[in-house]
């Protein structure tokens, strides 16, 4: 019996292991709660740690900047569109993989997954390149394009992993029942797609809002968010300011990806 | 009545809606056209066109007396690439990466095996969501987060003070390779923050594949007298390694093709996404910029083609 138990891999970790997977979780969190207490230090020049009070004033004067409200105003505006048109490109191209087998079926997922798995720097200089040869001057779409060229495919993961759940016979059943096309998606489809389209969405949106790096080589002068942070990052100006933001985006990050969480929760998770 | 005098007599009644739903549904390749359109156009206009115009323009060259681009097919721009000071920034960036998936498998895979083997089901949500959320949250904000932590007066030095460690970390700056003034202006900083915001991208893929060993695959190893030690050696690693490889493309590419933690962290010495911004910026010579990109896209290829021998994409 001794010798049997000790040859079988048991049911409960061992210490080291356990040591070594909450060190790694974590390195993964604490960072993100030492943003939260510089929030309210009144320490403005420096990091100073242990801070040396605190305050809630930097809010207040976060939320006077104008600045800041122009960057979170064209973030906004940028993630809303480009997410609008990613849930529709997106959907379509699920669909379309969903529902027939065509020649070069499998090169549509390589090329919607190409954006993101390629360093961005490649996506961000390609947008770059076709600027300027086109000559096109830099603006609001310039952002977009780029964005919702690399959103698509998390609206199309998420969209097809929910097809693929869904059995063709209620299809079948809802035209033999003399529904449309359009009527077998609108009473059929939608209802069942919703949660999925909802979570990509939130997904793409959550994307969108963050991303830095393809924006740097296709917004010009334009100030996103993300573009903000970064030029505190390499010159930092206003330390509290930025901590408040930093706080701020946490938070608005956050929701959307706790929400596309729990919808996709019950079916299979949410995709990448 | 055959089928098509009973469509005929039913066409009278029924509503537009209805039969352009059946002209589309009848012929399947105007609704497959209908569908893929868009998306296939949207990506080989957009982006398929933007990486013709990024290989387009690395052929062209910068004037040096009038400063703008030249439009003539030419091999000068990457023959620029080989100085020794671009073969560095090369090497460094290449160097990083490694450095960072390497340390990104050791440190994610205990966590990934945990997840995998241990964790009660509602546990495992937890620990999965813990997992995806930094991944998914802003990346940014968690640059910026190091940047506090490792600043010359914040908590890091601080902890390592209160330690009494303090010289330790003297001489671990010293060190010529790899030190700076302070962590936070050192390629140490820069190797912790790379580690810190690529590493869910390595727990995620381990632990699927972790996921996927059978069960009685390891009982039959124990039943069969290999001891805990061998059976991880000997059947759980293979079959887990596809996974480690499909987590490092991301580390290794990630690492590759960014510029914000170097910038933000480093010091004066470039790495390749630097480059890149800088000469497409300030200098205004796109060509050479492009050029410059197709140095990681050229090694992401080679690396992919390695990948995908190791099993690496049966993995993701």
């Amino acid at each position: 019996m001794r010798y049997k138990m000790r040859n079988t891999v048991s049911d409960q970790a061992s210490l080291p292991l356990k040591v070594a997977a909450t060190a790694a979780l974590l390195f993964l969190h604490i960072p993100v709660w030492i943003i939260l207490l510089y929030a309210f230090t009144t320490d403005e020049a420096t990091y100073s740690f242990p801070p040396p009070g605190f305050t809630t004033r930097w809010f207040s004067v976060a939320l006077e900047r104008q600045d800041f409200w122009t960057a979170l105003g064209l973030s906004l505006r940028v993630a809303g569109v480009a997410t609008m048109a990613a849930l529709l490109l997106g959907s379509l191209a699920a669909a379309a993989v969903y529902r027939s087998k065509f020649f070069g079926r499998e090169t549509i997922s390589v090329l919607l997954v190409l954006p993101l798995a390629l360093p961005g720097i490649v996506t961000g200089i390609a947008l770059r390149s076709a600027i300027s040869i086109g000559e096109i001057p830099f603006s609001f779409w310039t952002i977009v394009l780029g964005h919702a060229t690399f959103c698509m495919v998390v609206v199309y993961n998420n969209v097809l992993a929910r097809l693929r759940r869904f059995g063709r016979s209620l299809i079948e059943a809802s035209m033999d029942l003399g529904a449309n096309g359009f009527q077998t998606f609108r009473y059929v489809m939608l209802p069942h797609l919703a949660t999925a389209l909802l979570a990509g969405g939130m997904l793409a949106f959550a994307l969108s809002f963050d991303e830095v790096i393809v924006t740097t080589f296709t917004a010009g002068q334009q100030m996103t968010l993300p573009i903000w942070i970064f030029s505190q990052l390499t010159r930092p100006r206003d330390r509290p300011v930025t901590n408040v933001v930093a706080v701020f985006v946490i938070l608005l990050t956050f929701i959307p990806i706790l929400i596309a969480h729990r919808l996709t929760r019950d079916a299979g998770g949410t995709h990448l | 009545m055959t089928t098509m005098e009973v469509s005929a007599a039913l066409r009278g009644k029924r509503s537009f809606g209805s039969r352009l739903s059946t002209y589309i549904y009848l012929r399947p390749n105007l609704l497959l056209s209908l569908l893929l359109g868009p998306p296939l156009l949207w990506m080989v206009v957009i982006y398929l066109g933007s990486l013709a115009a990024l290989l387009i323009n690395s052929f062209y060259s910068l004037d040096d007396y009038t400063g703008l681009v030249v439009r003539q097919f030419t091999l000068k721009t990457y023959a620029q690439l080989f100085t020794p000071a671009n073969i560095d920034i090369v090497t460094r960036t290449v160097g990083m990466a490694i450095a960072v998936t390497l340390a990104a498998a050791l440190l994610a895979f205990p966590l990934a095996y945990f997840i995998a083997r241990y964790a009660s089901p509602r546990l495992k949500g937890w620990l999965y969501l813990a997992v995806l959320l930094p991944l998914w949250s802003s990346y940014l904000v968690r640059v910026y987060a190091w940047k506090l932590i490792l600043a010359k007066e914040g908590i890091l030095s601080w902890t390592i003070a209160q330690m009494g460690l303090s010289q330790a970390l003297q001489f671990l700056l010293d060190l010529p390779a790899i030190g700076g003034p302070s962590l936070s202006l050192s390629p140490i900083g820069i190797f912790i923050v790379f580690l810190y915001v690529w590493l869910p991208y390595m727990i995620l893929p381990i632990q699927a594949a972790l996921e996927r060993v059978p069960k009685s695959l390891i009982e039959a190893s124990g039943d069969l007298g290999a001891r805990p030690g061998q059976t991880f050696r000997r059947i759980i690693l293979p079959l887990a390694f596809p996974g480690v490889v499909a987590g490092s493309i991301f580390t290794f590419s990630l690492t590759m093709g960014d510029f914000i933690v170097p910038a933000s962290l480093g010091n004066s010495s470039f790495f390749i996404g630097q480059a890149v911004l800088s000469h497409q910026g300030t200098s205004g010579n796109l060509p050479l910029a492009a050029a410059f990109t197709m140095v990681p896209i050229v090694i992401m290829i080679v690396y992919l083609l390695i990948a995908r021998k190791l099993g690496a994409f049966d993995a993701l």
